[in-house]
């Protein structure tokens, strides 16, 4: 079987081109559906009823993928319950289902192995002063981990010194940060936070009262969904001047990324592009007959990932639409797909930390 | 020549970040214990960080998975002596 290691040894996350990617991302896909198709019954009973054939699959594109909501209904996991180490759960809204993914040590470890290779092409390698902003709760419970929690603390291994820019009541925690800022003035700092509870917790609460702070040293990376803001009529564009405005930031990097694959997010580039690296890709697919679509043409996403090794989820259809831009094109100079996420599809519920988080904000 | 003042620095920061007793670090591996976990791990990071007043790489951070092998990544890279 083809080891992750492969993936972590090559040199840039973004470095391979479309047939290099093609070879070695298939050879793994592959290797992956096997060894879910024997270690977890469902998974091999719904192959089965596809009438799956290894032999068929000339590339990645050729496999079959699982609805994300599966994870919902079933409890699907491909190692011993005693291997079992952590579970993480998406973040639903009351009342909702939430999906479970099962995580071992060695799918854990590469999930943060491959965060890291992913953002260090865009923070550079070295940890910077971070702002979590968020609030210390939501990583308490330990065992049960939510998409939230998971992706601070994914990310907080960039950051040392880091500090939360909200209390518990969500409530701005401006004389930290401020006393933070003091003291690593001339630092590059880093900042992570899910879009909605920047906007609503942070930009708000500095635009409504007038406060600025000085950000222009930072970086951003936020992620978790459009949804609400996108109701506001925020667009990205809108987002990124009006963060500009309260406190100079110039570097913001938004995210795609879902607890069903984590570790292989898609980080929006210098140009704005979501990215594919590496360790992942996408494919765009129509909605009718789920054939692939055109550069240029909407569809729903499909995501692939070489990580998942303790449960059946290297190849999942999101709720999710996007279009795709380009392939080892993109003005940035990485390699691979770019794309643009729509939003969730009509009649899809809400997911996503951010856009569930916000839906409980009248 | 044993610096038995970084050895209790170090100690601390285990016993402190992981709620555990100096007795027991002896052959602790990550995920051994319960509070040895994600958010355990980046506690410990933070408290070592401290202690020795350095900046870890994200690759150590990682690499850091027993309380031995901690001892070898910072008397190898970032100065520490044991």
């Amino acid at each position: 079987m083809l080891s992750f290691e492969e993936f972590l040894n090559l040199e840039q996350p973004y470095g391979l081109n479309k047939l290099e990617k093609n070879k070695l991302l298939t050879q793994r896909l592959l290797d992956l559906t096997r060894l879910h198709k024997d270690n977890c019954l469902e998974y091999a009973r719904m192959l089965e009823s596809v009438n799956f054939d290894f032999n068929k699959v000339n590339s990645y594109k050729d496999l079959p993928f699982l609805p994300v909501r599966l994870f919902k209904e079933l409890n699907l996991k491909s190692v011993a319950d005693e291997n079992i180490f952590k579970t993480m759960t998406s973040s639903g809204t009351t009342g909702q289902a939430v999906s479970k993914i099962f995580l071992d040590k060695l799918t854990a470890s590469n999930q943060q192995k491959a965060l890291v290779k992913i953002v260090s092409s865009f923070t550079g390698s070295g940890r910077m002063p971070m702002i979590i902003i968020d609030c210390p709760s939501v990583i308490k419970n330990r065992l049960m981990f939510s998409a939230r929690g998971a992706g601070i603390l994914g990310f907080a291994i960039f950051g040392a010194k880091s500090i939360y820019a909200l209390d518990d009541e969500m409530n701005l925690n401006l004389e930290a940060i401020r006393e933070f800022l003091d003291k690593f003035r001339d630092k590059k700092i880093l900042l992570f936070g899910f879009t909605f509870m920047i906007w609503q917790h942070f930009y708000k609460a500095l635009k409504n009262n007038n406060l600025k702070l000085d950000l222009s040293n930072g970086i951003l990376i936020h992620g978790g969904g459009w949804k609400k803001l996108l109701n506001e009529a925020v667009s990205p564009e809108e987002f990124n001047k009006r963060l500009e405005d309260v406190c100079g930031i110039k570097s913001v990097h938004n995210y795609y990324g879902m607890v069903e694959q984590t570790g292989s997010v898609y980080m929006e580039c210098e140009c704005g592009h979501l990215h594919a690296s590496n360790f992942s890709d996408i494919i765009i697919r129509r909605a009718f007959d789920f054939k692939e679509c055109a550069i240029g043409e909407k569809g729903i996403i499909q995501v692939l990932s070489s990580i998942p090794e303790s449960y059946p989820g290297h190849s999942l259809l999101t709720e999710d639409e996007g279009i795709l831009l380009g392939e080892d094109d993109c003005p940035c100079g990485r390699m691979g797909k770019y794309f643009k996420v729509l939003g969730r599809m009509q009649k899809a519920e809400i997911r996503g930390c951010s856009d569930t988080y916000a839906a409980s904000f009248k | 020549m044993a610096n038995l003042e970084n050895l209790e620095k170090y100690n601390n920061a285990f016993c402190e970040s992981l709620e555990t007793q100096p007795d027991k670090l002896a052959g602790l591996k990550y995920q051994d214990i319960e509070a040895w976990d994600s958010v355990g791990h980046m506690r410990l990071i933070a408290a070592i960080e401290e202690a020795f007043d350095i900046m870890m790489e994200t690759d150590d951070i990682i690499d850091l998975s027993s309380y031995e092998h901690g001892k070898e990544i910072l008397s190898q890279k970032y100065d520490v002596e044991f």
